[in-house]
């Protein structure tokens, strides 16, 4: 029994010590990025790092949430895609901007519900069940725009998507999303609900029989998740002033390599918003550095391809680590 | 220590004076055994006392920091469990691990199979071999049928053969009966008894001290580590098994208090979910412990589950104090103040991985709020108040709850319930693999929360609890009640034979 608690002490203390690593490591990326990497420190680059990695921590907040009760969503920039493709499409129709962002996000809202219906009503994995939706909302986005283009929205929300205050290095969408940062940390860390987030994801049938709505809180949860994406999808055409079908295509594999990366437990039942947010900025700025440096979009692929892996072997190479020291010490030391 | 006039044969396995530590902990503190060929010897201990590190030296997982291991008396080293196994030595665990989609044959020879030419498994040889090892066993268990849905009993007898399989000559058997009906347990008495004539000698653990008695020649018992005595059973009481495990007088098992029962608390009428339960019927009082008894099977957790709202059922009603309950709702159970303690404390009862503090915090995430908040003093205090009041063991209230013993696990699922306030409380196997003093405790506890005005509905397979508890005692068969007893007239007898389907008198 002993040996039993130890490894567990060291285990946590692991995942601990990932969450701060992750932290320090992008402290020590920006640092390097600002001595070494030429057009890296001047404030417009800054905005342009932010306001490119917006998409993937807005989502990545719901996203957090998710993984952290055991389930994930990964049509995520399928119902961002499909949110821009509606939205070009109704502007199209010549309606007004006002009515269309509303009815987007409703979509958003319907998408998630299906996801979560088909996971908490049926049973399904939610693995499977988002890669159809992934399919299924894209191939939607396809019939509803073509391979039309939309660009002429509104002059002051393009400025506002795109901007930032002044000639500082803070985009103008930055402070909603730090509004709605805070609101996620209260919720995971703070509220009875994130607490039965974590004995969700930890144990499932424990959970529903300390009487947590098990199916309610996963319901909500993909519904919210919907609606973020939703809204990354209304960000993102007028970020980029362009509203396609193939908007945000495989953004959900930067979300949850981003989320990974920040010490949320694949199995559920662990993590803190601080670490995912952490892995969040550190892939958001090592895009930027590889743009910088004429990297190929396809090549950055790859690197988030390789980061994700990464993400998920490194606590576990920690944790051996450390239960290997900690066996050793346990040995060395002189037993009374 | 050493008894090496004990006429008869030698000691097939002895350990000499062993010592082993975990750190600080001192597990084993010079710890003395013999086994002997044709013997069934009991290891008897609390939870805590030993016995798992004593098994797991025996078997080659650990390695003794001081004394020695010996094997028809010449010391030996296991360097690891296969180096036990290869001396004859085999552990069947409570819980068989084997591959569900795997025949009964297969999972015996898993590995090493009798091959044919070109290496092709040999189907007939693995099938006729696996039949004979039944039929040595005297057992009736279909070599070719998967082992997906046997019986845990059955899953046991199958680890057995696999034993054999290896030409174990001893087998240590950590708490088989744990999760057994009572003739699952006659049977494997038998298989024990077979092995016995056949030469083989066997460990046996169990925390039901009738069935040490019952299968047993001689006891060596554990406390804290110590060795305390190796002893003949025979003229020995249970009480004296008792004293030398826990090192004192022990108060009374079942300190049952006389209680006037007061209003009907819980009312459960014709309840049925089909296939499983049928027509179930019964109120219980404030004041009053009710027990439910009745072979494993029978349907008592799967009315207790759909009382609670964990399964839906499909006809009838539940009513506390009158108001009818909402189908399939654990949280207006709650609301309503009822608690279930589960079965499975492991998988249903708590969430391993968390901290005391926040196990016994999850049935407060209603209470414990300020302003929509967690409130985390409220929590902590919430916490520690119930684990100091049930007396959990711990180091620190943030220790994950897989740190603690059996018992304390059961006692932090107490602390969560009773944290809530309960008017009726559903325990499920509450003792089920806790030792005998903890057990006592639980008892004590349960009798005063009846006292205080609790409705208490007690599931148990232990028998002697049963009786020794309840006010009133329900029998249930095949789904069905069909029976209800004063604590007058109940009886092992009454009991059983409406448990069984025979017609109650």
């Amino acid at each position: 029994m002993a040996d039993i608690s130890l490894s567990r002490a060291v285990r946590r203390s692991a995942l601990k010590r990932w969450d701060s690593a992750v932290g320090a490591l992008l402290i020590v990326v920006l640092l390097f990025s600002f001595g070494f990497v030429d057009g890296f420190g001047n404030a417009l680059n800054l905005s342009f790092l932010i306001g490119n990695t917006l998409p993937i921590a807005l989502i990545a907040l719901p996203m957090t949430l998710l993984v952290v009760s055991g389930e994930i969503d990964l049509s995520v920039a399928s119902t961002a895609g499909l949110s821009g493709a509606v939205m070009g499409a109704l502007w199209n129709q010549g309606m007004a901007i006002e009515t269309i962002i509303p009815i987007c996000l409703l979509l958003g809202v319907v998408c998630g519900l299906i996801n979560g219906l088909l996971v908490t009503k049926l049973g399904l994995p939610s693995l499977a069940v988002t890669i159809g939706t992934l399919a299924a909302y894209r191939g939607i986005a396809q019939i509803v725009l073509g391979s039309d283009a939309v660009t002429d929205f509104p002059t002051q929300y393009l400025d506002f998507a795109a901007g930032r205050i002044g000639d500082t290095f803070i985009p103008y969408a930055f402070l909603p999303f730090l509004v709605l940062l805070a609101i996620a940390v209260v919720a995971l860390h703070a509220t009875p609900f994130g607490r039965s987030l974590f004995a969700i994801g930890a144990s499932e049938e424990a959970a529903r029989f300390a009487g947590i709505r098990v199916k309610r809180q996963k319901l909500i949860l993909f519904t919210l998740t919907g609606l973020m994406a939703s809204l990354t999808g209304i960000f993102w055409a007028l970020h980029y002033a362009s509203a396609r079908y193939d908007n945000a295509t495989g953004l959900e594999l930067s979300v949850v390599a981003a989320v990974l990366l920040g010490g949320i437990d694949f199995d559920g039942g662990k993590g803190t918003l601080g670490g995912a947010i952490a892995g969040v900025f550190l892939l958001g700025a090592l895009q930027n550095v590889m743009s910088l440096q004429d990297v190929s979009a396809q090549s950055q692929i790859v690197v988030t391809g390789v980061l994700l892996v990464l993400s998920v072997l490194g606590p576990r190479v920690v944790r051996q680590i450390s239960t290997a020291r900690a066996g050793r010490r346990a040995a060395s030391t002189p037993t009374s | 220590m050493t008894h090496p006039s004990t006429t008869g044969p030698a000691p097939v396995l002895a350990l000499k004076d062993v010592s082993k530590s975990f750190g600080a902990v001192r597990a084993l503190r010079d710890v003395s055994l013999e086994l002997f060929p044709g013997e069934v010897h009991a290891l008897a201990g609390e939870n805590g006392a030993g016995k798992s590190t004593l098994i797991k030296t025996l078997a080659g997982v650990h390695r003794p920091d001081a004394g020695q291991v010996l094997l028809d008396g010449a010391p030996v080293t296991f360097h690891g469990p296969g180096d036990a196994r290869d001396a004859g030595i085999a552990v069947i665990y409570q819980e068989p691990t084997l591959f569900p989609d795997l025949s009964i044959a297969e999972n015996i020879y898993m590995g090493r199979q009798p091959r044919r030419a070109l290496g092709r498994i040999d189907h007939k040889a693995t099938h006729n071999a696996t039949a004979a090892l039944m039929k040595r066993l005297g057992v009736e268990l279909d070599p070719d049928r998967p082992a997906r849905g046997l019986s845990i009993a059955d899953q046991q007898i199958v680890e057995i053969a696999k034993a054999l399989s290896f030409d174990a000559r001893v087998l240590i058997m950590d708490e088989p009966t744990a999760a057994l009906t009572g003739s699952e347990v006659a049977r494997l008495f038998g298989v024990v008894r077979t092995l016995r004539e056949q030469g083989a000698a066997v460990l046996f653990i169990s925390h039901r001290l009738e069935e040490i008695f019952e299968i047993c020649r001689r006891v060596t018992t554990l406390r804290d580590g110590a060795w305390i005595a190796s002893e003949p059973l025979e003229g020995m009481t249970e009480d004296d098994l008792v004293r030398r495990m826990v090192g004192r007088d022990l108060d009374e098992l079942y300190p049952k208090q006389e209680v006037e029962p007061g209003e009907v608390a819980l009312s459960v009428r014709r309840l049925t979910r089909e296939g499983v339960f049928t027509d179930v019927s019964f109120d219980v009082r404030h004041g009053e412990i009710v027990g439910l008894a009745g072979l494993v099977g029978a349907g008592r957790t799967e009315v207790a589950r759909a009382v609670f709202g964990i399964d839906r059922w499909d006809a009838g009603e539940v009513t506390v104090h009158g108001k009818a309950l909402v189908n399939g709702a654990p949280s207006t159970a709650m609301a309503a103040g009822l608690a279930l303690v589960p079965e499975d404390r492991r998988a249903q009862g708590l969430v391993m991985d968390m901290s005391i503090e926040r196990n016994i915090g999850l049935t407060g995430l209603r209470t414990t709020v300020k302003a929509g908040l967690m409130d985390r003093g409220a929590e902590r205090s919430r916490s520690l108040d119930w684990a100091v009041k049930l007396q959990v063991k711990y180091a620190r209230i943030a220790d994950t709850v897989n740190t603690l013993s059996g018992g304390n696990q059961q006692k932090v699922v107490l602390a969560k319930w009773l944290a809530t306030g309960p008017k009726v409380l559903i325990v499920d196997e509450p003792t089920r693999g806790i030792d005998v003093g903890t057990k006592a405790e639980v008892h004590r506890l349960l009798s005063q929360l009846a006292a205080d005005g609790v409705a208490v509905l007690m599931i148990s397979s232990d028998l002697p609890e049963i009786l020794g508890m309840a006010d009133r005692v329900l029998v249930m068969h095949e789904g069905r009640l069909t029976a209800e007893i004063p604590r007058s007239d109940a009886t092992e007898e009454t009991v059983m034979a409406a448990a069984t389907g025979r017609a109650a008198a």
